[in-house]
Protein backbone atom coordinates (compact mmCIF):
# COMPACT_ATOMS: atom_id res chain seq x y z
CA UNK A 1 0.00 0.00 0.00
CA UNK A 2 1.39 3.43 -0.88
CA UNK A 3 0.06 5.12 2.26
CA UNK A 4 -0.51 3.82 5.76
CA UNK A 5 -2.90 5.49 8.19
CA UNK A 6 -2.90 4.93 11.95
CA UNK A 7 -5.81 6.51 13.76
CA UNK A 8 -5.67 7.13 17.50
CA UNK A 9 -7.56 9.17 20.00
CA UNK A 10 -5.93 11.65 22.37
CA UNK A 11 -8.74 12.96 24.51
CA UNK A 12 -11.31 14.35 22.11
CA UNK A 13 -8.75 14.85 19.33
CA UNK A 14 -8.43 12.27 16.56
CA UNK A 15 -4.80 11.94 15.51
CA UNK A 16 -4.09 10.36 12.13
CA UNK A 17 -0.50 9.25 11.66
CA UNK A 18 0.09 9.28 7.91
CA UNK A 19 3.06 7.38 6.48
CA UNK A 20 4.12 6.89 2.88
CA UNK A 21 3.08 8.55 -0.34
CA UNK A 22 0.04 10.76 -0.77
CA UNK A 23 -0.15 10.72 -4.56
CA UNK A 24 -2.87 10.36 -7.18
CA UNK A 25 -4.50 6.98 -6.82
CA UNK A 26 -4.39 4.76 -3.77
CA UNK A 27 -2.62 7.21 -1.50
CA UNK A 28 -4.81 10.23 -1.96
CA UNK A 29 -8.05 8.24 -2.04
CA UNK A 30 -7.17 6.46 1.22
CA UNK A 31 -6.72 9.79 2.97
CA UNK A 32 -9.92 11.15 1.46
CA UNK A 33 -11.95 8.13 2.54
CA UNK A 34 -10.52 8.21 6.07
CA UNK A 35 -11.35 11.89 6.56
CA UNK A 36 -14.85 11.46 5.20
CA UNK A 37 -15.42 8.55 7.56
CA UNK A 38 -14.26 10.62 10.53
CA UNK A 39 -16.53 13.52 9.61
CA UNK A 40 -19.37 11.06 9.10
CA UNK A 41 -18.82 9.79 12.63
CA UNK A 42 -19.02 13.33 13.94
CA UNK A 43 -15.37 13.77 14.80
CA UNK A 44 -14.69 17.50 15.06
CA UNK A 45 -11.04 17.70 16.05
CA UNK A 46 -8.67 16.05 13.61
CA UNK A 47 -4.88 16.29 13.63
CA UNK A 48 -3.00 14.95 10.62
CA UNK A 49 0.51 13.89 11.60
CA UNK A 50 2.46 14.06 8.34
CA UNK A 51 5.87 13.34 9.84
CA UNK A 52 6.29 10.08 7.94
CA UNK A 53 4.97 11.31 4.59
CA UNK A 54 7.75 10.64 2.12
CA UNK A 55 6.10 12.12 -0.95
CA UNK A 56 3.09 14.27 -1.81
CA UNK A 57 1.99 15.49 -5.22
CA UNK A 58 -0.58 18.07 -6.28
CA UNK A 59 -3.34 15.49 -5.88
CA UNK A 60 -2.24 14.92 -2.31
CA UNK A 61 -2.23 18.65 -1.69
CA UNK A 62 -5.74 18.69 -3.14
CA UNK A 63 -6.86 16.05 -0.67
CA UNK A 64 -5.49 18.08 2.24
CA UNK A 65 -7.46 21.08 0.98
CA UNK A 66 -10.56 18.97 0.42
CA UNK A 67 -10.25 17.48 3.89
CA UNK A 68 -9.84 20.90 5.45
CA UNK A 69 -12.95 22.17 3.68
CA UNK A 70 -15.02 19.11 4.57
CA UNK A 71 -14.05 19.19 8.23
CA UNK A 72 -14.48 22.96 8.52
CA UNK A 73 -17.88 22.90 6.81
CA UNK A 74 -19.02 20.29 9.30
CA UNK A 75 -18.12 22.61 12.15
CA UNK A 76 -14.82 20.94 12.98
CA UNK A 77 -11.12 21.72 12.88
CA UNK A 78 -8.35 20.01 10.89
CA UNK A 79 -4.74 20.80 11.72
CA UNK A 80 -1.36 19.58 10.49
CA UNK A 81 1.58 18.26 12.47
CA UNK A 82 5.26 17.55 11.73
CA UNK A 83 5.59 18.80 8.15
CA UNK A 84 8.85 17.76 6.57
CA UNK A 85 10.70 20.14 4.29
CA UNK A 86 9.10 18.80 1.10
CA UNK A 87 5.52 19.16 2.33
CA UNK A 88 6.23 22.51 3.94
CA UNK A 89 7.84 23.86 0.76
CA UNK A 90 4.91 22.70 -1.35
CA UNK A 91 2.36 24.31 0.95
CA UNK A 92 4.35 27.54 0.95
CA UNK A 93 4.77 27.61 -2.83
CA UNK A 94 1.03 27.07 -3.28
CA UNK A 95 0.21 29.70 -0.65
CA UNK A 96 -1.57 27.13 1.49
CA UNK A 97 0.81 27.16 4.44
CA UNK A 98 -1.06 29.98 6.15
CA UNK A 99 -4.44 28.38 5.46
CA UNK A 100 -3.65 25.44 7.68
CA UNK A 101 -2.81 25.61 11.37
CA UNK A 102 0.59 23.87 11.34
CA UNK A 103 2.37 22.52 14.42
CA UNK A 104 5.65 20.77 15.05
CA UNK A 105 4.80 19.46 18.51
CA UNK A 106 1.92 17.08 19.16
CA UNK A 107 1.15 18.18 22.69
CA UNK A 108 0.85 21.83 21.78
CA UNK A 109 -1.13 20.91 18.66
CA UNK A 110 -3.66 19.06 20.77
CA UNK A 111 -3.91 21.92 23.24
CA UNK A 112 -4.61 24.32 20.39
CA UNK A 113 -7.97 22.76 19.51
CA UNK A 114 -10.82 24.92 20.74
CA UNK B 1 24.65 20.53 -8.84
CA UNK B 2 27.66 18.35 -8.38
CA UNK B 3 30.53 19.03 -10.73
CA UNK B 4 30.69 16.01 -12.99
CA UNK B 5 33.36 16.28 -15.63
CA UNK B 6 32.76 12.73 -16.72
CA UNK B 7 29.05 12.95 -17.51
CA UNK B 8 27.96 11.15 -20.64
CA UNK B 9 25.09 12.65 -22.63
CA UNK B 10 22.16 10.26 -22.45
CA UNK B 11 18.71 9.99 -24.00
CA UNK B 12 15.98 7.55 -23.08
CA UNK B 13 12.72 7.20 -25.02
CA UNK B 14 9.63 5.21 -24.14
CA UNK B 15 6.10 4.67 -25.37
CA UNK B 16 4.04 4.33 -22.19
CA UNK B 17 0.57 3.06 -21.40
CA UNK B 18 -2.00 5.53 -20.10
CA UNK B 19 -1.87 4.25 -16.52
CA UNK B 20 -0.74 5.48 -13.13
CA UNK B 21 2.01 2.85 -13.24
CA UNK B 22 3.44 4.72 -16.20
CA UNK B 23 3.54 7.87 -14.09
CA UNK B 24 5.73 6.06 -11.58
CA UNK B 25 7.92 4.57 -14.33
CA UNK B 26 8.49 7.88 -16.04
CA UNK B 27 9.37 9.61 -12.79
CA UNK B 28 11.82 6.86 -11.89
CA UNK B 29 13.42 6.99 -15.35
CA UNK B 30 13.77 10.74 -15.29
CA UNK B 31 15.25 10.84 -11.80
CA UNK B 32 17.72 8.12 -12.75
CA UNK B 33 18.93 10.04 -15.79
CA UNK B 34 19.05 13.25 -13.77
CA UNK B 35 21.09 11.56 -11.07
CA UNK B 36 23.62 10.32 -13.63
CA UNK B 37 23.68 13.82 -15.07
CA UNK B 38 24.91 15.08 -11.73
CA UNK B 39 21.91 16.87 -10.21
CA UNK B 40 21.77 17.12 -6.42
CA UNK B 41 19.01 15.79 -4.16
CA UNK B 42 17.04 19.02 -4.15
CA UNK B 43 16.97 19.20 -7.95
CA UNK B 44 16.20 15.48 -8.22
CA UNK B 45 13.12 16.03 -6.08
CA UNK B 46 12.01 18.95 -8.24
CA UNK B 47 12.59 17.08 -11.49
CA UNK B 48 10.78 14.01 -10.18
CA UNK B 49 7.76 16.05 -9.14
CA UNK B 50 7.62 18.01 -12.39
CA UNK B 51 7.74 14.82 -14.43
CA UNK B 52 5.09 13.21 -12.24
CA UNK B 53 2.73 16.17 -12.63
CA UNK B 54 3.30 16.23 -16.39
CA UNK B 55 2.68 12.52 -16.72
CA UNK B 56 -0.50 12.73 -14.65
CA UNK B 57 -1.74 15.45 -17.00
CA UNK B 58 -0.97 13.29 -20.02
CA UNK B 59 -2.50 10.10 -18.62
CA UNK B 60 -5.49 11.53 -16.78
CA UNK B 61 -6.46 14.71 -18.66
CA UNK B 62 -4.96 14.05 -22.08
CA UNK B 63 -5.46 10.36 -22.74
CA UNK B 64 -8.12 9.85 -20.03
CA UNK B 65 -6.67 6.45 -19.14
CA UNK B 66 -7.57 5.23 -22.64
CA UNK B 67 -5.80 1.92 -23.18
CA UNK B 68 -5.60 2.64 -26.91
CA UNK B 69 -3.69 5.87 -26.40
CA UNK B 70 -0.02 6.07 -25.53
CA UNK B 71 2.20 8.62 -23.88
CA UNK B 72 5.48 9.34 -25.68
CA UNK B 73 8.16 10.03 -23.13
CA UNK B 74 11.75 11.07 -23.64
CA UNK B 75 14.41 12.26 -21.23
CA UNK B 76 17.94 13.31 -22.02
CA UNK B 77 20.74 15.66 -21.17
CA UNK B 78 23.81 17.24 -22.63
CA UNK B 79 26.43 19.53 -21.16
CA UNK B 80 23.97 22.38 -20.70
CA UNK B 81 20.44 21.08 -20.29
CA UNK B 82 18.34 18.28 -18.96
CA UNK B 83 15.20 17.91 -21.10
CA UNK B 84 12.02 15.88 -20.74
CA UNK B 85 9.32 15.68 -23.42
CA UNK B 86 5.93 14.14 -22.79
CA UNK B 87 3.28 13.86 -25.50
CA UNK B 88 -0.26 12.56 -25.18
CA UNK B 89 -2.88 11.72 -27.81
CA UNK B 90 -5.73 13.63 -26.24
CA UNK B 91 -7.99 16.33 -27.58
CA UNK B 92 -5.83 19.18 -26.38
CA UNK B 93 -6.88 22.14 -24.29
CA UNK B 94 -6.80 25.92 -24.29
CA UNK B 95 -3.42 26.83 -22.79
CA UNK B 96 -4.58 30.37 -22.14
CA UNK B 97 -7.54 29.26 -20.03
CA UNK B 98 -5.58 27.76 -17.14
CA UNK B 99 -6.78 29.24 -13.86
CA UNK B 100 -4.22 30.74 -11.48
CA UNK B 101 -4.12 28.45 -8.43
CA UNK B 102 -2.77 31.31 -6.30
CA UNK B 103 -5.71 33.59 -7.01
CA UNK B 104 -7.83 33.95 -3.87
CA UNK B 105 -10.90 32.50 -5.56
CA UNK B 106 -8.91 29.38 -6.56
CA UNK B 107 -6.81 28.83 -3.46
CA UNK B 108 -9.15 26.28 -1.91
CA UNK B 109 -9.76 24.34 -5.09
CA UNK B 110 -8.86 20.66 -4.84
CA UNK B 111 -7.11 20.55 -8.21
CA UNK B 112 -5.39 22.79 -10.73
CA UNK B 113 -1.91 23.10 -9.23
CA UNK B 114 0.01 20.72 -11.49
CA UNK B 115 1.26 23.09 -14.17
CA UNK B 116 1.99 25.76 -11.61
CA UNK B 117 4.25 23.32 -9.73
CA UNK B 118 5.98 22.24 -12.94
CA UNK B 119 6.78 25.87 -13.76
CA UNK B 120 8.01 26.40 -10.19
CA UNK B 121 10.39 23.46 -10.30
CA UNK B 122 11.79 23.64 -13.84
CA UNK B 123 13.74 26.38 -15.62
CA UNK B 124 11.68 26.13 -18.79
CA UNK B 125 8.24 24.71 -19.49
CA UNK B 126 6.55 24.80 -22.89
CA UNK B 127 3.33 23.34 -24.22
CA UNK B 128 2.34 22.87 -27.83
CA UNK B 129 -0.53 21.38 -29.73
CA UNK B 130 0.32 18.41 -31.90
CA UNK B 131 -1.12 17.53 -35.30
CA UNK B 132 -3.40 15.74 -35.82
CA UNK B 133 -4.04 15.78 -32.07
CA UNK B 134 -2.53 15.74 -28.63
CA UNK B 135 -0.34 17.92 -26.49
CA UNK B 136 3.41 17.86 -26.00
CA UNK B 137 5.12 19.45 -23.03
CA UNK B 138 8.83 20.16 -22.75
CA UNK B 139 10.52 20.51 -19.39
CA UNK B 140 14.07 21.84 -19.09
CA UNK B 141 16.43 22.11 -16.14
CA UNK B 142 19.72 23.91 -16.70
CA UNK B 143 22.94 22.27 -15.63
CA UNK B 144 24.82 24.85 -13.65
CA UNK B 145 27.80 24.05 -11.46
CA UNK B 146 27.27 25.42 -7.96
Amino acid sequence: MSVKLNVRQVGDVTVVDVAGRITLGEGSSALRDALREMVGKGQKKILLNLGEVSYIDSSGIGELVSGFTTVTNSGGQLKLLNLNKRVKDLLQITKLYTVFDVHDDEASAIRSFA
Amino acid sequence: MRDNKHHVPETVERSLESTLDSVDSAEELAVGVAQRAGFDEDDLMKIGMAVRESMVNAVVHGNRYNAHKKVRFSVGHNSERFTVRIADEGEGFDFSALPDPLAPENLMRTSGRGIFLIRSFMDEFDMRHLEPGGTEVTLVKYKVSK
